[in-house]
């Protein structure tokens, strides 16, 4: 059983939210409601997409992430690299200097995520002949999908491919060799320097796994500054990494776009951006498309390019990937650590497998169908008498949703405003009353006067 | 508890709108989703098939505590021979219909498959009528 309650790492700061809605208005599972002047985010509905925190103007939703200095805690300390990461800084910084300061952070080992993807794509190709009642087939590459299907799509979640994603499987991999080299259990600490707040909560509340097989996630804005001030003072000791670091094409485009869905025969979608995805799923759900045998669906636009914690510009990054995919394709260098994985292969294959992946719909007003129903009857009435046009002053960011909120006890009517200028002119409450509802959904600040000078 | 949603002739744009409306409700009342895939499936088919043949059709969606009920009638030319229509492969689509995608003789079997009782009449140069009954139990 997976925990009832879902870690997010995407955080309001109470503070700074200044309750504009805008960030209500574009979540794509409607799970975010304006309550005293804030945002509240509804954790079972949350897929840690990351959308709210682009929309918001005044950056009051924060990524959390876990003090760095735990990472001493480990006599072995791994950090796990997502390629995003090197694309992330100029041409002019090279991949040893980038490997150099992350060492010189405190970390014993750098390691890049995607180095054991050759083991990923073989598991997964035996898995879609085993499986092939079970097309068409969703990666499990993207948590904010795995998240987005389980919560809006449950029919669909046994097309999800029940494997590993390549994080785990490089994890894993790297626990299992320092294991190897003498060190215990408790001395090996693996951290993932993460582009998005997806992979925080797959490490926190992990599906289909029991425990993560990660100690730490790091902020990957955090890891990029560092880095680029180190380099621009010129701080780094000497140039610890020695190995120029090298991945194959295939690793390299794995997180792009088209990455994982270029890699299989048949007919392979790859789709990124949530909205799009959804799109798709719709369709999917409906079989309105049908001989698929591969989708590829990424929340963010141009997948891990465009993580909440990236720093570049995502057409830029690619490029520069792009451009180390290509260098690596022309001059095929020995790469140490893929021979090294060949040992584990095996090991790898057999521990490949994740378990099943629940459906937990925020869709159905009740578990029980006459309640349900009597339900939707309500709310279809409340919706004859509110305005309909969506205007999100009733802190809900749909008629609908206000609807919804009110049947479920979360809300009252007479938060909208439409109601409450009607029931005021028919004496029904008092301006007072009408002004205090106001003051729960928006805060009490917010109708304190304002000069027109002030700033 | 009773729904109807209109279903424009010729519109392909909008074909499937009624079905995924539909999908929204049974997902709300929280019944069983493989219920749900089948009766949507069959739905968007019956939907498609108004768009393509009919000129307007009325999707009438009626839920019981046991069932749904759909009875999806249309406008149209009426089918001449039902039983060559059930025959699978079978398509009345035009040409024109079936390169876009739609109507690839996929229609009436389908739809029965995807269904626990399918019950469909017609009268020429009037319409069809089908209704789908899908027990939830
Ligand atoms: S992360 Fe995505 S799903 Fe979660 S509240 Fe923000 S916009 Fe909504
Ligand atoms: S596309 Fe990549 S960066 Fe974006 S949420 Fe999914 S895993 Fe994270």
């Amino acid at each position: 059983m997976e925990k009832a309650h879902f870690y997010h790492a995407l955080k309001v700061v109470e503070k700074v939210c200044i309750g504009c809605t805008h960030c209500m208005n574009v979540c794509p599972t409607s799970a975010i409601r304006v309550k005293n002047g804030i945002a509240d985010i509804n954790k079972n509905a949350c897929v840690d997409c990351g959308e709210c925190l682009n929309a918001c103007p005044v950056n009051a939703i924060i990524v959390e992430q876990d003090d760095f200095s735990q990472i001493f805690h480990f006599k072995q300390r791994v950090a796990l690299l997502p390629t995003v990461l090197l694309g992330q800084f100029p041409d002019d910084i090279s991949e040893k200097q980038i490997y150099s300061v992350i060492l010189d952070l405190g970390f014993t080992h750098v390691y890049e995520v995607d180095e054991t993807v050759d083991v990923l794509t073989e598991a997964t190709k035996t898995y879609m002949k085993k499986n092939h009642q079970d097309r068409p087939f969703i990666s499990s590459f993207c948590p904010a999908i795995v998240r987005l299907i389980q919560v809006k799509f449950p029919a669909l979640v046994e097309h999800i491919i029940h494997l590993k994603p390549v994080i785990d499987i490089s994890a894993l991999f790297y626990r299992e060799k320092l294991r190897n080299e003498g060190f215990l259990d408790d001395e090996i600490g693996i951290f993932y320097v993460t582009p998005c707040a997806a992979k925080i909560a797959a490490v926190k509340s992990p599906v289909g796994e029991d425990n993560s097989f990660i100690d730490g996630v790091i902020n990957m804005d955090f890891i990029y500054n560092k880095v680029l001030l180190s380099i621009k003072q010129n701080k780094t000791v000497g140039i610890k990494y020695e190995i120029d670091k090298h991945m194959s094409r295939r690793s390299i485009g794995w997180t792009l776009t088209n990455g994982e869905a270029s890699q299989y025969s048949g007919r392979c979608l790859a789709i990124d951006e949530i909205h799009n995805v959804i799109e798709v799923l719709e369709k999917l759900e409906n079989e309105e498309i049908r001989d698929i045998d591969f989708l590829e669906l990424r929340a963010c636009d141009h997948s891990c390019a465009g993580g909440v914690l990236t720093t570049e510009n995502r057409f830029l990054a690619i490029e520069r990937l792009r451009k180390r995919g290509d260098w690596y394709h022309r001059n095929k260098p020995i790469i140490l650590e893929e021979k090294e994985i060949e040992e584990y292969r095996p090991y790898l294959l057999e521990n490949i497998s994740i378990k099943s992946i629940e459906p937990r719909s925020i869709l159905s007003l009740d578990t029980d169908m006459m309640e349900a129903m009597k339900k939707m009857e309500k709310i279809n009435r409340i919706l004859k008498v509110l305005p309909g046009i969506d205007c999100g002053a009733c802190g809900a960011p749909r008629c609908q949703a206000l609807a919804e909120d009110v049947v479920q006890g979360k809300a009252k009517m007479t938060q909208c405003v439409f109601l409450q200028k009607m029931l005021t002119k028919e004496g029904l409450i008092t301006p007072q009353e009408s002004f205090d509802i106001s003051e729960n959904t928006w805060g009490i600040k917010r109708f304190e006067k304002k000069n027109i000078n002030d700033h | 508890m009773e729904f109807t949603f209109f279903i424009e002739g010729g519109n392909f744009s909008k074909a499937g709108t009624a079905s995924s409306e539909v999908k929204k409700i049974l997902k709300q009342l929280n019944v069983d989703a493989k219920i749900i895939k089948r009766t949507v499936v069959s739905l968007y088919e019956a939907e498609v098939n108004v768009v393509a043949h009919a000129f307007e059709g009325n999707m009438i969606v009626e839920i019981f505590p046991d069932k749904i009920v759909v009875r999806i009638e249309d406008k149209g030319p009426g089918i001449p021979d039902i039983d060559k229509a059930m025959e699978k492969g079978f398509s009345t689509a035009t040409p024109k219909v079936r390169e876009m995608g739609f109507g690839a003789g996929m229609g009436l079997p389908n739809i029965k498959k995807n269904s626990d009782q399918m019950n469909i009449s017609s009268t020429v140069n009037v319409g069809t009528q089908l209704e789908i009954v899908n027990y939830l139990k």
